[in-house]
């Protein structure tokens, strides 16, 4: 195994407080129990992630993507798009052909 | 019987297509209780598409190479007006309104999309125990899973329900399934078959493949559906390679090499099926060598850092607005939290987190970035690997089909049966598991071809080759005659 060399500083265990910030984050209401259950499963997988964490890696460029594929243009002409009654129609609410949202600004924090 | 000879018998008007599709939704009808194989069956459109097809047979008109061949297609791949779940309750109910461009040349070449099959939810998991509709039972044996994400595609081919069905691989959800049902099954170099259509999960990763009970007809399937898609911006600018036509030209002087890394902590009887299919490459006239990459160690870990880190950002569609379910609530961002809290699962909900976390501040770097450099690292080790040989040969799956309920509590050790498998999607490679018999218990055994980049002619090459050599393998216990087999008989022991 490495030994850290060249490699980012590793972060702390991931905590109960740490799993409860990501799911808001994220936008994912987790109950009490979940947020137990998921903080202790999330850390195991993370110390696993944490052999790369100490791999030696400086001078590496990182890839994003595998096939070198750069700037693909296709030519700037008109074509029909989605039907908009029929994507409407797969909406939860919709009113006067848009898409119907609760309030967005507000008193919430 | 084999696609091959399905589709040549409706062109020939041996068989009608309508008879094909008869038998196929029969089979579905007595057999699916049991396998949980499909979310959706469409019985109605296949048989109207079927009738299509023999009015065209009649009429002289040309039927395309899949003629009348019942295909599934994994419920992740979107089907115009036809539900497209992604196993989730958060699109149970949404009907796209556009064909995948896979399902699209699916059409065009004769096939007949019967139904619509089970996987984990987003395809995130390993054996299908994720969807929100419950598992799929390995016809080998059906307290078993099947392996995931694909594995109702994989179960509906192997219990002989259809000949063909398409999958999705992001880390080993073809050839893992296809390894625990005893089928073929490719992950195609990335870029070669289009993804447009396909439900996000790990952009970067995610490609669009073929099962079949036999190695041609996976080339017959990975020739419909292959070549470029202006629809799709990652498709690589190429025509379909048609491997089909010289699936038979052998291995004579090809190097194999066998990889330590993908042997070393396999089950004793995988670790042997492996050697004796090494055996079969070089006595067809492969020179096959021990080799070793050590990188693909590191290709796990990374894996479950990248993957969770595009999964986090493609799901954050799934907000309740413009499809699928919503959770009503007094603001947007409560109904978000609300809509998306009731529409995951626990796996999907874990690999949200688990993605936003290695992206977020502070953590980027040491998570997320450093697993970037690492896939670096992991095909230029690949690419030293194929500076001596041509192809690398391995295990699919560290062991076979597992118990149904055995990991589910522990998602670390779900994660470990995708140790052989992740690495080429890492490097976008192609790869394929191909069955070569079976373990002490009567289970399937996969054996792993990897190819570089568009190496998918060799690979299939090779892929016959073994296949030919491979150890009669015990029949599923679930398991229909396939459609038109009435006269023929069903390769291997019954």
């Amino acid at each position: 195994m490495n030994d850290g060399q060249g490699g980012p500083a590793r972060p702390g265990r991931l905590t109960r407080e740490d799993a409860a910030y990501v799911a808001r984050l994220a936008r994912v209401d987790l109950t009490e129990e979940e947020l137990d259950l998921y903080a202790g499963q999330l850390a195991a997988v993370l110390d696993h992630a944490a052999q790369v964490a100490a791999l030696a890696t400086s001078g590496v460029p990182p890839t994003a993507h595998a096939m070198p594929l750069l700037n693909v243009l296709r030519d700037d002409v008109v074509r029909p798009s989605l039907d908009r009654e029929e994507v409407l129609a797969q909406a939860p609410r919709v009113e006067e052909g848009r898409f119907r949202v609760p309030k967005i600004l507000g008193d919430e924090p | 019987m084999k696609a091959l000879e399905l589709a040549y018998s409706v062109r020939k008007g041996e068989s009608s297509a309508t008879e094909v599709i008869e038998q196929c939704l029969g089979a579905i009808d007595d057999l699916d209780g049991e396998l949980h194989a499909f979310l959706t069956v469409l019985g109605d459109s296949a048989r109207s598409e079927a009738r299509e097809i023999d009015r065209r047979r009649a009429a002289g008109e040309d039927l395309g190479p899949l003629a009348g061949v019942p295909v599934a297609v994994k419920d992740n791949l979107c089907t115009r007006g036809v539900p497209t779940t992604c196993a989730s309750r958060i699109l149970e109910g949404w009907c796209p309104p556009y064909d995948a461009t896979v399902v699209q040349r699916l059409r065009n070449a004769g096939a007949v999309v019967v139904g619509k099959t089970n996987l984990d939810e987003f395809a995130m998991g390993s054996s299908t125990e994720n969807s929100a509709f419950g598992p799929t039972h390995n016809p080998h044996d059906p307290l078993r899973v099947t392996g995931g994400s694909s594995g109702g595609s994989a179960a509906a081919v192997a219990a002989g329900l259809v000949p063909l069905a398409l999958g999705s691989d992001t880390g080993g959800s073809i050839r893992q399934p296809a390894a625990f049902c005893g089928v073929v099954g490719l992950k195609p170099t990335y870029g070669t078959v289009s993804r447009y259509g396909l439900v996000a999960f790990a952009s970067s990763l995610d490609q669009v493949g073929p099962f079949a009970s036999n190695v041609a007809d996976a080339a017959l399937l990975f020739d419909v559906i292959g070549g470029h898609d202006p629809l799709d911006s990652t498709s690589l600018d190429r025509s379909s390679p048609f491997v089909l036509t010289r699936l038979e030209e052998g291995v004579e002087g090809m190097r194999v090499g066998v990889v330590h890394e993908l042997l070393d902590g396999t089950d004793d009887a995988v670790a042997k099926r492996v050697r004796e299919a090494a055996d079969a490459l070089a006595a067809a006239g492969a020179r096959v060598k021990e080799c070793s990459v050590p990188e693909v160690a590191y290709a796990l870990p990374a894996y479950y850092l990248l993957a969770p880190a595009e999964a986090s950002s493609n799901l954050a569609r799934y907000d309740g607005v413009r499809y699928g379910l919503r959770v009503d609530a007094p603001s947007a961002e409560a109904m978000n939290g609300a809509t998306r809290s009731a529409g995951f699962g626990a796996e999907v909900k874990r690999r949200i987190m688990l993605g936003t976390y290695a992206l977020s501040a502070g953590y980027y770097d040491a998570y997320y970035g450093q697993a970037q450099k690492v896939r670096t690292l992991i095909i230029r080790a690949f690419e030293r690997a194929y500076e001596h040989v041509d192809l690398l040969l391995g295990a699919t799956t560290p062991t076979t089909a597992f118990e149904l309920g055995s990991k589910v509590d522990d998602p670390l050790a779900m994660y470990l049966s995708d140790v052989c498998t992740v690495p080429t999607n890492l490097a976008g490679h192609p790869a394929m598991s191909v069955p070569f018999g079976s373990d002490d218990l009567g289970l399937p055994v996969g054996v792993q071809i990897l190819a570089p980049a568009l190496g998918e002619m060799p690979l299939f090459r090779a892929a016959a080759v073994i296949e030919k050599a491979a150890p009669a393998a015990a029949a599923p216990r679930i398991c229909a005659p396939l459609p038109g087999a009435g006269a023929g008989s069903r390769e291997g022991t019954r």
